[in-house]
């Protein structure tokens, strides 16, 4: 008889984890997840305990988005599963490469109503990649193998892995995978040349041509090919909410983002293109708004990983299918330069003419904290960005210049976002500098999490824009339902300073104008541990650009309207 | 200012579709299936679940109906699901199709004659032949079973079993 001891399942999934190349797990324990918290002892993996599983899903996607590769989180049956169902949907919606290992009652009461017992890939269909629900110690390896894989790769997404006790706690023997076989998943790499060469060929003919660039961008790093092409062709780019930092937001040509909240300048000239080449962009309803008056009689080509995402929301005369990066880049050395002059001066009059305002009088404005954070920063920090009127204002006055280092819940929206996001991606990318820009709103969502950042002694830090309203919501009902404000007055906020120190974080609160600089700068400098600072700014403070949603973007509002608006028609 | 409504999008006229999918084997994945038309609030008119010739997989085959871009966008993304190996749309397509019906009828035996003569001419046979109940067993087109239902109908129609549609490509051609 061999010495050699038989692994438990909870130890194989240890092991595989390891072989996977994770570093760290986001979690929270449980009666059914104890046999693999319990494997954890001794790995050479780092857990880090949250405060509420919403914070491990976060924190996986955060540390997913920082760096590319999948974020993990572990947590236990039923109440602990169900609390992954937000962050799986964020993960979800924005393509983040996500493994949640969720415990579960025993093989044997599964379907009993069992104590903790839910039916947790059942919940999770509708928002994951994949799910599996591991009935058998001797697929351990092989579901392991699978669930990075489909995380990982193509366009990637959150995988669930619902494990019973009874599989964690029993021996697994099974050897470890290197392969996978799943005949039903194929991940698109190279673009069809054809399409690439017709894609060159539409662009040559263009005068007036615009390239608009999303996550997929971000996700494939086709950054560098997108400058590129946008250098070679002479041709302005425009990114969406997701997109930014694929191609920096300073770089001349670039018009920031587009969309309901967008500049105006990229929005009239993604109006006002002959063309438009999508990279890894979905056509968002934020982005379209009223489908059948966007970009009318430009041509559109899409260059997407998905195939389900062409001709969706937008009919495209051209779709090419393949990772964003590789297409690029095939196509750069087709294309020449355009004579895009008359245009690219166009573009710098609505650039001069309608620039983003910012206020420096009448108490102290989210715009002028932000555009002052953007400058004093010089973009260098990772921002991850909760959802509300400051992620609008952030997305607009913070520039983002590279790569992964802009993380905001775009297509689900997600309050409570922000914060652990930021933890996730500090611990993912120690050396740099990591800020959250947060809604006093969508902090209270996450702010527990203060303390797993305390206890690890992160140098993360939060920048709460404080309006003591949940005020994108006020904004509509401001300009929409006749002032009618309901619900949205956040009276018995805490004082956020206080209640950093109460986790024995250090606080900071800017009040003044005159402040702004000199606080910032501190705050930027702080090496010790997480900062918590809080902007108490003006409470009636709204977004323009504006683009009632369903709208055309010819019904952009550049100023705050004299009149009361119609109810907007389009999505919510 | 009357509140403006939330405008429905334009809908194309619906058709008739007929879906064959090649999924793995697996629990779990008719659920998945089953949601792409779900969250849409669409109907699957038939769904046919069985064994494929090699047994780690089956075979899907739904009947639905709606407009083209709507089906499109949803074989798509049936496509995408990592169980799902393939989809294609035989509508309109050669596919061989065929559907079977069991017909329960409240029958006396005096008064048969009429049904009987129905079945022959549509082929039914007759499966069950009680004192007061004749069951019968039809297969075919679906166009066909939906006539011959249609038919017997006025003959104290009780009971009505439908397959599902079935279909396979003709040739060698991938089902
Ligand atoms: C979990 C969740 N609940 C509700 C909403 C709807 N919502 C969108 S923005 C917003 C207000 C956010 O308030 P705050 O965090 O203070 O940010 P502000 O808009 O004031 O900058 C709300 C309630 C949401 N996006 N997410
Ligand atoms: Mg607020």
């Amino acid at each position: 008889m061999s010495d050699v001891k038989v692994p438990t399942g909870a130890e194989k999934i240890v092991q595989c984890l390891e072989r996977e190349g994770v570093e760290i797990i986001f979690g929270l324990s449980g009666g059914a997840a104890i046999p693999i918290f319990d494997a954890l002892v001794g790995s050479k993996i780092k857990l880090i305990l949250v405060r509420h599983e919403q914070g491990a899903m976060h924190m996986a996607d955060g540390y997913a988005r920082a760096t590319g590769r999948p974020g993990v989180a572990l947590v236990t049956s039923g109440p602990g599963a169900t609390n992954t169902v937000t962050g799986l949907l964020t993960s979800h919606m924005d393509s983040a490469p996500v493994v949640v290992i969720c415990g579960q009652q025993v093989t044997s009461v599964l379907g009993k109503d069992a104590f903790q017992e839910a039916d947790v890939t059942g919940i999770s269909y509708p928002i994951v990649k994949h799910s599996y629900l591991l009935k058998h110690g001797g697929d351990i390896p092989r579901v392991m193998r699978e669930a990075f894989h489909i995380a990982s790769t193509g366009r990637p997404g959150p995988v669930l892995v619902d494990v019973p006790k009874d599989v964690s706690s029993g021996p697994c023997t099974a050897p470890f995978t290197d392969e996978v076989d799943l005949p039903g998943y194929t991940v698109p790499g190279r673009g069809d040349p054809e399409a690439i060469a017709e894609a060159a060929r539409l662009l040559s003919e263009s005068k007036r041509p615009i390239l608009y660039v999303g996550q997929g961008a971000v996700i494939s790093d086709a950054g560098k090919a997108i400058t590129s092409l946008a250098e070679k062709l002479r041709a302005p780019v425009v990114n969406t909410l997701l997109g930014k930092g694929a191609v920096d937001e300073t770089h001349p040509l670039n018009l920031g983002m587009l969309g309901m909240h967008g500049t105006a300048y990229a929005n009239l000239a993604t109006q006002d293109c002959d063309l438009i080449l999508g990279i890894g962009a979905r056509w968002d309803d934020r982005v379209t708004s009223d489908p059948a008056h966007f970009c009318v009689g430009a041509k559109k080509i899409h260059v997407d990983i998905d195939p389900s995402e062409f001709n969706k929301v937008i009919q495209c005369d051209l779709s090419i299918c393949g990772d964003a990066r590789l297409v690029i880049e095939d196509l750069v050395p087709l294309v020449d330069m355009l004579d895009t002059e008359p245009w690219l001066k166009q573009v710098e009059r609505w650039r001069k003419k309608y620039p983003l305002k910012v206020q420096k009088q009448g108490g102290l404005h989210a715009q002028y904290v932000q555009s002052r954070f953007d400058h004093l920063s010089e973009g260098r920090p990772i921002l991850t960005v909760d959802v509300g009127q400051h992620q609008m204002w952030a997305a607009q006055f913070c520039r983002t210049r590279s790569n992964r280092h802009w993380l905001t819940s775009g297509g689900a929206g997600t309050m409570g976002y922000g914060w652990p996001a930021a933890i996730g991606a500090k611990f993912a990318r120690p050396d740099e500098e990591v800020w959250a820009i947060v809604g006093d709103g969508g902090f209270q969502m996450t702010l527990a999490e203060l303390a797993t950042a305390a206890v690890h002694d992160l140098n993360v830090k939060v920048l709460i824009i404080n309006n003591n309203y949940l005020g994108m919501v006020r904004q509509w009902q401001e300009l929409f339902y006749d002032n009618r404000l309901s619900g949205v007055d956040l009276e018995g906020n805490p004082d956020f300073v206080k209640l950093a120190e109460a986790y024995g974080v250090k606080g900071m609160r800017i009040k003044r104008v005159a402040d702004v600089d000199r606080k910032l700068r501190e705050a930027l400098d702080y090496r010790d541990g997480p900062l918590v600072v809080v902007a108490e700014v003006v409470k009636e403070g709204n977004v323009f650009p504006m683009i009632p949603s369903g709208g055309p973007s010819s019904a952009m509002l550049i100023e705050p309207p004299r009149t009361q608006l119609e109810k907007p028609r389009g999505s919510t | 200012m009357a509140a403006p409504e939330i405008l429905p999008a334009p809908v194309a006229a619906p058709e008739q579709h007929t879906l064959s999918l090649y999924v793995n084997n697996k629990p779990g994945v008719l659920v998945r299936v089953s949601l792409v038309f779900a969250r849409r609030g669409y109907n699957i008119d038939s769904l046919v679940v069985s064994p494929a010739a090699h047994g780690d997989f089956s075979r899907i085959t739904i009947t639905c109906s709606g407009d083209r871009p709507t089906l499109t966008q949803i074989i798509l993304q049936l496509a995408k699901l990592v169980d799902v190996v393939h989809a294609v749309d035989h509508t309109g397509d050669a596919a061989y199709e065929t559907e079977i019906a069991l017909v329960k009828l409240e029958s006396q035996l005096g008064e048969r004659t009429q049904v009987l003569q129905v079945a022959e001419h549509y082929g039914a046979k007759v499966v069950d032949y009680g004192p007061e109940s004749l069951m019968l067993r039809v297969y075919g087109s679906s166009d066909k079973l939906d006539a011959f239902i249609e038919l017997l109908r006025p003959y104290g129609l009780l009971e009505l079993v439908r397959s599902g549609k079935i279909v396979m490509a003709r040739g060698l051609e991938d089902t």
